[in-house]
């Protein structure tokens, strides 16, 4: 962790409220982006409300910078409109969109002070001295930055480098943030503390609209209200995160939205009004939560390796059997592989027997009906 | 490893220090020996004298000095401008006549110095583009001959200077020139720099084009040094030749000064 952490929640409530700015949507309307014959972004129509942050995840290629880059004036649509609020942006320049934005390496200015970084924008915009010092103040103060005011930012390490790109960003008072794989740059443990504070920055401004692009689906479960999955230029799935990882509609998004399990089954029994499907794997008959099969359709029933127990209880009503393959140990948690019927299962354990079977052995799964979800076999997303 | 085993790097050294040494070192040493001697007919001088800077100072160097400061100056700053300026310019174009103009604009580095004062004499010899005789065609031969190199080190600038910084301040509101101004070029300053002391450096020592345009009253360091050794007056155009050699290294010290201090270097 960098030296400065954002300063806490009493010096942020006071700030962040004076910073805080009426949020707009973004509304995407067929969106659609190519170089010459090739398409990158697919007619894209998507609504990202105000206040809300909307993280686009996908693999490289997917599609995900071009529709941000389209949002902030960068990138101009092959066809579609954008609005942020009531206004239509297609045609403005950048610099008339009233956005923020954050990218992967910072860019900050490094011949200017942190102090003149983020009073950039403001300056740009003509703003007064008076309003340019007390805005930076601000600014720097929600992001625990204002002792560092006067270094300049070879003089920062990369955390603090990203807290004073998210000051500038904020100075300004955007309509929308746009966040551009922001932390992709920083090690891992420095990562995990940006994103937590990322999320606390954003509790204290909630009316900002933030457009949040990344390729690290844990930076995405843990800041997004809503999640929209890239794929080959199209978005694949969207909607609100803890729905899209606890009912991810393909296989994709299953695959790509924290790790999964999917099991073939064929659906014995539809899902009646409690939503729950019956469905056979082999010999084992099994309870998941269903949307619109049919008796007798191939699906996949996606469990979470978290969701996996060694262990029976009145919960974990569903029962498959494995062979045990492989066992990593991480500290927290311990990795089981199993191969279940040719499928191999991954168990993510927090507590394990105390006899842990040999690596051959025959071990029984349970998992309970609430923790899964059936989705098309042939859907890849 | 060739260069990490210790004798590899005597080796290496001694190739080194034997080629600066003979290729670099040796022909200034003799014209810093020849500006200083008083007779030499053996292997080395059999007196020195700074009779020689004296002569040439009290006589015309401090005007050739001039000439040369400024025609290096002037012509360098017009191939600044206009070299970054057909930088940025050329950013925005596409490929093919991005790679088409950037190769135009590298032709007058191809071409002999003395054909391009050749072409100018011809075609500034006739109204209305009367310039033969003025001190104005000595500037637009130097900058013929420099702008490719300022063009060059500025695209090599720009080319490094990543896109996020000049979107950044975009997306912050800033209007091109405003972005151009406080964002682009400062963070191009060390290549602007580096541009405008090699530009100088290649004006101080110009001659081919010069001998061929230059007016009576605009005599500059080359061509002085030229007249001086053409005459069999070595050792006065030996200090002369110093002379060149400290100016530009001052105003190239000066430069560097400037840019570290930009930088923070």
């Amino acid at each position: 962790m960098s030296a400065v952490a954002f300063t806490g929640t009493s010096v942020m409530d006071i700030d962040a409220a004076k910073i805080r700015g009426a949020g707009s949507n973004v509304h995407f309307d067929k969106v659609s982006v190519a170089y010459g014959a090739h398409v990158v972004l697919h007619p894209l129509t998507l609504d990202i409300a105000p206040g809300e942050i909307l993280a686009m995840i996908g693999p490289s290629g997917s599609g995900k910078t071009t529709a941000l880059r389209a949002v902030a004036g960068f990138v101009r649509p092959a066809s579609g409109r954008i609005r942020i609020g009531a206004a239509d942006v297609t045609d403005l320049p950048p610099y008339e969109r009233g956005l923020g934005m954050v990218v992967q390496n910072y860019a900050l200015f490094p011949h200017m002070r942190v102090e003149d970084n983020v009073a950039f924008g403001l300056r740009a915009q003509g703003a007064d001295k008076a309003l340019i010092g007390e805005r930076v103040k601000e600014a720097l103060a929600t992001v625990g930055m204002a002792t560092f005011a006067r270094r300049y930012p070879r003089e920062l390490s990369g955390g603090q480098q990203q807290r004073v790109a998210i000051a500038r960003a904020l100075a300004v008072r955007p309509r929308v943030l746009l966040l551009d794989e922001p932390l992709s740059a920083l090690d891992a443990q420095i990562r995990r503390n940006m994103v937590e504070e990322i999320a606390r920055l954003h509790r204290s401004l909630p009316g900002l609209t933030i457009l949040y692009v990344t390729h690290d689906q844990t930076e995405a479960l843990t800041l997004a209200d809503k999640i929209a999955i890239m794929r080959d230029g199209r978005v694949c799935s969207h909607g609100p995160t803890t729905e899209l990882y606890r009912r991810p509609p393909n296989r994709f998004t299953a695959e790509f939205l924290g790790r999964a399990n999917l099991l073939p089954v064929t659906v014995a029994e539809p899902a009646g009004s409690k939503g729950f499907a019956t469905a056979r794997h082999r010999d084992a008959v099994l309870t998941g939560a269903g949307r619109d099969e049919k008796a007798g359709d191939r699906s996949l029933l996606c469990i979470r390796p978290q969701h996996l127990s060694l262990t029976a209880d009145s919960e974990h009503t569903n029962r498959i059997v494995g062979t045990l393959r492989e066992v990593h140990w991480q500290g927290e948690l311990t990795h089981l592989v199993l191969d279940v019927d040719g499928t191999p299962v991954r168990v993510s354990a927090t507590k394990l027997p105390v006899a842990l079977p040999e690596p051959g052995a025959e071990v029984p799964l349970f998992f309970a009906p609430a923790d899964t979800s059936l989705l098309p076999e042939d859907a890849g997303g | 490893m060739l260069v990490w085993s210790r004798p590899s790097r005597i080796v290496l050294w001694l190739l080194f220090a034997l080629l600066f040494g003979v290729l670099f070192l040796a022909p200034l040493a003799v014209i810093l020996l020849s500006s200083l001697a008083d007779q030499w007919n053996g292997v080395l001088p059999s007196g020195l004298t700074t009779e020689h800077y004296t002569d040439v100072i009290s006589g015309s160097a401090g005007r050739a000095v001039k000439a040369s400061l400024v025609t290096g100056f002037l012509a360098s700053a017009l191939a600044l401008v206009s070299g970054t300026w057909a930088a940025l310019s050329l950013r925005l174009q596409g490929h093919a006549l991005r790679r088409l103009l950037g190769l135009l604009f590298f032709i007058p580095s191809a071409v002999p110095s003395v054909s391009v004062g050749l072409g100018l004499l011809v075609a500034f010899s006739h109204p209305p583009l009367l310039l033969n005789g003025t001190v104005a065609i000595v500037m637009i031969a130097h900058f013929v001959l420099i702008s490719a190199f300022t063009f060059g080190n500025v695209s090599a600038g720009l080319a490094r200077l990543s896109p996020d910084f000049e979107q950044v301040a975009s997306s912050l509101g800033a209007r091109p020139a405003y972005r151009l101004w406080h964002v682009t070029l400062p963070l191009l300053a060390p290549y602007l720099v580096a541009a405008f002391g090699l530009s100088f450096a290649l004006s101080m020592g110009e001659l081919g084009a010069t001998v061929m345009v230059y007016p009576p009253g605009w005599v500059t360091l080359p061509v002085s040094i030229f007249s001086l050794t053409d005459r069999g007056d070595i050792f006065a155009g030996a200090a002369l030749t110093m002379i060149l050699v400290a100016a530009t290294l001052v105003l190239l010290l000066g430069l560097e000064r400037i840019t570290a201090r930009a930088t923070g270097a």
